[in-house]
């Protein structure tokens, strides 16, 4: 059993004046091919810093990284900046959140697209463009041969994002990390691009990790969850046992904190009390435990013993690190979360 | 709904039109029709929601009723008075009873100002002095929206995103308005936050008896604030009715689209749910569609609709402008 993507107790800490802020903290996970991951938490969990130390972007940056990643049966976290640089593009790839900030207002739409094509191929500009306009008709952009020589700015939102995902898809890459690829679109755009996504990803075959705060997105298209808060991996396992099992109280108080289409909607919604905290000065044990509303169930471990990942049940590909004993978490769940959601 | 009190708010075909960039030196204007032919009425005590995708106008018609914007055509009749043309000096007072939150919780309050001179500033303004002196009703206030009071004194970087937000709304209810325009109050929001922020506005609705305009994009939010829900495409209201029945049974084709766009975090309910798959984007408001703007992505669209502007008629409970209702 080898994944694609195998990442072991990842850590990024970047040096401020401030103090050392760990934004991401002993993070374990793997993505086969084919399959997606979703990594979710609110802003500040680590997110995107994950996906940045994936692909190796920190290079060369302030940020102390530890741990070990591995990309096809390359490591990444000890590997030189021109060994990542050829994986970079061909076996791994990135869409952004903002694609306007993320395209080059100055280049045409098909020389971007092509440029990649161009560094990790031996062929022609000629054939380079041809490519350009090949993926741009795979991700259903009316016209490519046409709008190939546009410029981002004459593209609307959702062509951009596209565009976007035709240049990260043109060198056939295993692994794509999406961040937030949707967050900026309206629903109705949302939707054709999540559907462009798994239709690709059935086609190809890749591994997609989809980085973003919206539980839906996750539920439509991942089929493991990765839910992070403060730089740590606080649950893990599939979408359906994450979502419909939660373990941790903090993906509880997101399930029932998030509207819904259905549900009495006169009901107020149960939101979490406080905010999420500063990584400067991350709360001591479970970095939750002022925002949890159970910590009585356990005592003073959770404000000095940082919760161990462990696995729900033997053998389960669903992880907790919560200080509640399995059988706590279950009599707590069925009583007072599971009516609300 | 059926309230046998007069409306708060009374908006009738209101229009803006925007100019856009020329063709050439001496070529025409462009016009971008922003907001065109928009009615509709709101209770006292009673939220309105009113949703739609980036460029459907609905941050516009917010802007119209508070009167940041002066509209093209229509009226806006607050209280019974028609303010869709008064002066600034004409407005003053009633800008008292008529305030609005903003999206972003950093953009809209001055970082250089204290929480307490930001809350205050409406008092100044309106030369109103509360009962009990400036400070005391303001850290009332504060106490009212979840911020400690003590926290007078602090800046705006000091809080976070959901603090601030909280800030913003008690600058809203400062001068104990009627009514609230709230502009996609929770989108910058954290999920967990947004939560808390919902809450506070619905308890702040029933404690106050206060009347929301509530502007969301976010279907599954406005489902949880308003009472009643408005529709916008490109510029027209496309669907009003009360809230259950918009979300049970939506007669607009855009409505039903824009329910099952909606993710939902439940991996059941994935696959069990009627797709609705819109092709192509929200066309430009500059050259809007003839007939019904709808009609380019309309899987139902006929002949009719490119010649003939539906009317927003009633059918049962609902107000909905299509040729082919569901």
């Amino acid at each position: 059993m080898s994944a694609f993507l195998e990442v072991k107790n990842l850590s990024v800490a970047f040096p401020t004046e401030d103090g050392v802020v760990q934004a991401v903290d002993s993070l374990s996970f793997s993505v086969e091919k084919g399959k997606t991951l979703g990594i979710v938490g609110e802003s500040g969990s680590g997110k995107s810093v994950t996906s940045l130390a994936i692909l190796g972007l920190q290079k060369g940056s302030r940020a102390k990284v530890s741990g070990q990643i591995w990309v096809d049966g390359n490591e990444i976290v000890a590997a030189s900046e021109s060994e990542v640089r050829k994986l970079r593009g061909k076996a791994m790839s990135m869409i952004f959140q903002d694609a306007l900030a993320a395209l080059h207002p100055y280049y045409t739409v098909g020389h971007q697209i092509a440029e990649a094509y161009l560094v990790h191929n031996d062929v022609s500009k000629k054939a380079a463009m041809a490519r350009a306009v090949e993926m741009l008709d795979r991700v259903g952009i009316p016209e490519p041969h046409k709008r190939v020589n546009d410029f981002p700015h004459q593209f609307s939102g959702g062509m951009r994002q596209r565009a976007m995902i035709a240049m990260a898809l043109s060198c056939n890459p295993s692994l794509l990390i999406a961040d937030e690829p949707t967050t900026a679109l309206d629903v109705t755009v949302q939707a054709q691009i999540l559907e462009l996504l798994r239709d690709l990803q059935k086609e190809f075959g890749t591994a997609i990790i989809l980085i973003t705060h919206d539980l839906g997105v996750v539920a439509e298209t991942a089929d493991d969850i990765l839910l992070m808060y403060a730089g740590k991996q606080i649950e893990y396992g599939t979408v359906r046992d994450v979502l419909q099992v939660p373990q941790h109280p903090y993906a509880w108080g997101l399930l029932t904190s998030i509207p819904r289409l259905t549900g009495d909607p006169n009901l107020a919604l149960t939101a979490i009390q406080g905010a999420p905290p500063s990584l400067i000065s991350v709360p001591s044990g479970c970095a939750f435990h002022p925002r949890c509303t159970y910590v009585d169930n356990v005592g003073a471990a959770c404000s000095t013993l940082i919760p161990e990942l462990i696995p729900v049940s033997e053998g389960k590909h669903h992880s907790v690190r919560c200080h509640m004993s399995a059988k706590v978490r279950e009599q707590l769940f069925t009583s007072q979360v599971a009516p609300h959601l | 709904m059926t309230t046998t009190n007069s409306p708060i708010l009374s908006v009738q075909g209101l229009t803006k039109h925007f100019p856009g960039g020329r063709e050439g030196f001496f070529g025409k204007r462009d016009v971008v029709q922003a907001v065109d032919g928009v009615t509709f009425d709101v209770a006292p005590g009673e939220a309105l929601g009113l949703v739609g995708e980036s460029g459907c106008g609905k941050s516009t018609t917010g802007r119209l009723i508070t009167r940041l914007l002066e509209p093209t055509a229509g009226s806006v009749v607050f209280e019974g008075q028609d303010i869709s043309h008064f002066s600034n000096a004409q407005m003053q007072p009633i800008r008292t009873q008529l305030q609005m939150i903003f999206q972003d919780p950093y953009a809209s309050l001055n970082p250089r100002h204290t929480v307490g001179t930001i809350v205050s500033t409406p008092f100044k303004i309106n030369k109103v002095t509360p009962e009990g002196g400036v400070k005391k009703r303001v850290q009332e206030i504060l106490e009212i929206v979840g911020l400690n009071p003590e926290h007078y004194n602090r800046y705006p970087h000091e809080f976070s995103g959901g603090q601030r937000q909280r800030i913003g709304i008690a600058r809203a209810l400062a001068l104990r308005p009627k009514l609230i325009v709230a502009d996609e109050p929770v989108s910058a929001l954290d999920v967990s936050i947004q939560a808390q922020i919902i809450n506070l506005m619905k308890d702040l609705q029933k404690d106050f008896g206060l009347t929301f305009v509530f502007i969301a994009h976010d279907l599954a939010v406005v489902r949880h604030f308003a009472q009643r829900v408005a529709v916008m495409y490109l510029g027209n209201i496309v669907e009003i009715a009360d809230r259950d029945t918009l979300y049970a049974t939506p007669k607009h084709p855009y409505t039903k689209a824009l329910l099952s766009a909606v993710p939902e975090a439940d991996p059941d309910a994935v696959g069990a749910r009627e797709r609705i798959r819109l092709t192509g984007d929200v066309p430009n408001p500059i050259n809007p569609p003839s007939g019904c703007r709808f009609r380019t992505r309309c899987w139902k669209a006929a002949d009719i609709c490119a010649t003939q502007a539906p009317a927003l008629l009633q059918i049962g409970k609902t107000q909905v402008a299509c040729h082919f209702p569901e």
